[in-house]
């Protein structure tokens, strides 16, 4: 006997098309979001935009530029990434190259790893102002500075220092991933002519990483360059005349501008251009960076699944 | 958030390539250099760092929180007053507390001062025309239990942390949270895993080589934008479809809310669902299956742990996220069951009200301790998440 051919599968056919449309719907929201915001926003770009400060008028279209929240947030990011690159690269190197993955002291880092991953931004606002500033700025002033107030209070370095931690497990994850990537045999390789183990992960491994270790900064720095929970309280400021020009001065950052511009706006419907316009600048940092990031991490992984057979 | 998940499902790999560093290891022994063993051990050291970090979050976020949370603050405002009689059975310092001096000032007044002071503080405390000035609003009873106050006809759940009787229920606020979570939830669990079931099992790899970066797009969107979008556009897209009357309310914030945990959702049990393995697809499409059947009868019931602890994570995401509910929400601490009443979440809480508050009050306690309760929510669905998720690599890799 042949086998039965069956009718049309109707049970299938709804199935498929449930998940399709639910996987079409997410991917249209996406559509939807970057699409209404690139379109409203590309009406506000201009020279004067980018480059223009906000002494003629925060809220006043015409004049409004956010050069001075572009400057807050790249000295953020390139503060936050000089102190979280070292400690995240070499935790990266612990855990890649001599930790046992068996071991309980291995376990309890990993968990701290992803713990630190989950915990909400607004708590790292609250850390970030219970020790960096209160803490550790309050502790230099009364030693350093006399009890004047120069550090204990919110600064560029301490909003930075907050975003560091926020971003610790990002650069240990993109940077381990990379170290795992590179080949055994090279290790092997390099130990076999007779080098230490530290000699072969300085000249042999991180080299090999480097890329995915940049991966690692360009993913912590795309995330920084948005979040803005931690550092309202640690640093960014409502407005200010001046660039800031001390580690200790207050910032503007885009994030916080678009918070600023959407809730404190005396008349919204005026301020709404600027406000897509500075949306539109933050994205296209963040999705430069982020994109960036995703397309060395792919050829990263790439190699890795061809190292590993 | 997703990455770091990678990094917990790939651990169990590594025992493999460990055991033959070793093995060279031992090949190249030689005398120890001193120097190297230094800068091992301060390797290990800063690796210690990221448990450094979660310790220093919890002393403190929970420093500022104690004296609230060991009920050791008290700001009723006015005592039971004392007559002039009494002065001489009262303790100094008892008597310096009452009348808010410094006992060294109390040691310097003569007795007919004393009196004098005493006599105008009664006359103080006569003239608070509230009772509830007299009560302790930052104890745990007064946080979490309804009352009645002064002029309302039944206890209520009320806070209202700025206002002549400060008054601290967190209940709304923790009404607000779940409510915005709630609708998160709703939203993005179905889309999320019906998505995630969809590419990994179904579609094509076309498909998949679109939908992945489109939600790593997504993830990779900051929250505040999430939340603009939320204010400015969703806001009144979805007055104009459902009709209700506050514009700002839980639904919109759950709404914008679920956008930023789909990718969570997704990412993870996208993992799960291709960790099964595919022995187990190619046994079901051998005996007759249709893709459909194999992937919902036989991929998903192996991978329910995965999606499950997805499920978990993006609930801590939801709850702790700040941005999208304190724009979205419209920020009223109402409690009621409708989602289309505006609401007011424990994060949006702190965000607003932490940058007018007095350092070292008692509002400013009172939000540290909000902080506290989130780190520690999340902080044990975390745990969960992660162990459930580790259990199940295990168990689909054959090593129980």
């Amino acid at each position: 006997m042949p086998l039965r051919r069956k009718g049309i599968d109707w049970q299938s056919l709804i199935f498929t098309g449930a998940t399709g449309l639910m996987t079409f719907s997410v991917v249209a929201m996406v559509a939807l979001i970057l699409g209404n915001i690139a379109w409203n926003g590309a009406a506000q770009m201009s020279l004067h935009f980018i480059i223009g400060g906000t002494k003629e008028g925060m809220f006043d279209t015409a004049q409004a530029g956010v050069f001075p929240m572009i400057f807050g947030t790249l000295a953020l990011v390139v503060l936050m990434t000089l102190c979280v690159l070292p400690i995240g690269v070499i935790t990266a190197i612990y855990l890649s190259e001599y930790a046992r993955s068996t071991h309980a002291v291995t376990r309890v880092i990993r968990g701290a790893i992803n713990n630190l991953a989950g915990v909400p931004s607004i708590v790292f606002g609250l850390f970030g102002l219970g020790f960096f500033v209160q803490f550790v700025g309050g502790g230099i002033d009364k030693i350093f500075c006399g009890g004047e107030l120069t550090y204990g209070k919110p600064a560029l370095i301490w909003a930075a220092a907050t975003m560091a931690v926020l971003t610790l497990p990002v650069v240990i994850v993109a940077t381990e991933e990379a170290l795992r990537a590179v080949p055994q045999g090279l290790r092997e390789g390099s130990m076999a002519l007779g080098a230490t183990k530290l000699e072969t992960i300085r000249k042999v491994v991180l080299p090999q990483a480097t890329p995915g270790i940049i991966t690692g900064a360009i993913l912590a720095v795309g995330r920084g360059a948005g979040e803005v929970a931690p550092i309202m309280f640690t640093g960014a400021a409502y407005y200010l005349a001046h660039l800031p020009a001390h580690l200790s001065d207050q910032f503007m950052n885009l994030g916080y501008h678009v918070f600023v511009l959407s809730t404190q706006s005396p008349d919204i419907e005026r301020t709404k251009p600027i406000l897509f316009g500075t949306v539109l600048v933050l994205l296209v940092l963040t999705f430069l960076l982020n994109s960036a990031g995703v397309i060395v991490r792919a050829k990263i992984r790439a190699r890795a699944r061809h190292a590993h057979g | 958030m997703e990455s770091s998940f990678g990094s917990v499902l790939n651990s169990t790999t590594a025992a493999a390539p460990a055991s033959r560093a070793s093995l060279a290891e031992a090949i190249v022994r030689r005398k120890t250099r001193w120097g190297e063993w230094l800068v091992e051990r301060g390797i290990f050291i800063v690796s210690l760092s990221a448990i450094l970090m979660i310790f220093l979050i919890f002393i403190f976020v929970g420093r500022e929180a104690v004296p609230v949370a060991l009920g050791q603050t008290n700001n009723a405002r006015s005592q039971k007053a004392v007559a002039a009689a009494d002065i001489p059975k009262l303790s100094p310092e008892k008597l310096a507390a009452y009348l808010g001096v410094t006992l060294a000032d109390l040691k310097g007044f003569d007795a007919a001062t004393v009196k004098q002071l005493v006599e105008l503080k009664g006359q103080e405390l006569q003239e608070i025309s509230n009772p509830d000035a007299n009560l302790n609003t930052t104890g745990w009873g007064m946080m979490l239990l309804p009352c009645r106050w002064h002029g309302y006809d039944k206890a209520e759940y009320i806070w209202q942390p700025v206002s002549e009787i400060p008054k601290f229920n967190m209940v709304p606020l923790i009404i607000g949270s779940l409510k915005a979570t709630l609708v998160a939830l709703l939203l993005s669990i179905p889309l999320g895993v019906g998505a995630a079931i969809y590419v990994s099992q179904l579609a094509k790899p076309a498909v998949r080589e679109l939908v992945k970066p489109t939600i790593e797009m997504l993830a990779g969107i900051p929250s505040v934008v999430l939340g603009f979008f939320g204010l400015i556009v969703l806001a009144s897209m979805l007055q104009a479809v459902f009709g209700y009357e506050s514009r700002l309310n839980a639904f919109v914030a759950g709404v914008a809310l679920g956008l930023t945990v789909i990718p969570i959702i997704f990412t993870i049990s996208e993992d799960a669902l291709s960790s099964v393995p595919k022995a187990y697809i190619h046994a079901a499409l051998a005996l007759g299956a249709s893709p459909w059947k194999t992937a919902w009868q036989v991929v998903l019931p192996a991978a329910v742990p995965g999606v499950f602890a997805a499920c978990v994570l993006g609930f801590g995401r939801a709850i702790g996220e700040t941005m999208v509910v304190l724009m979205a929400s419209g920020n009223a601490s109402i409690v009621s069951a409708s989602i289309f009443d505006s609401c007011r979440t424990l994060t949006a809480s702190i965000a607003a009200e932490l940058a007018e508050v007095v350092f070292g009050g008692h509002h400013y306690r009172i939000l540290f301790l909000l902080g506290a309760l989130l780190f520690a929510v999340t902080f044990l669905t975390n745990i969960l998440g992660d162990v459930v998720v580790h259990r199940l690599k295990l168990k689909l890799e054959g090593k129980h």
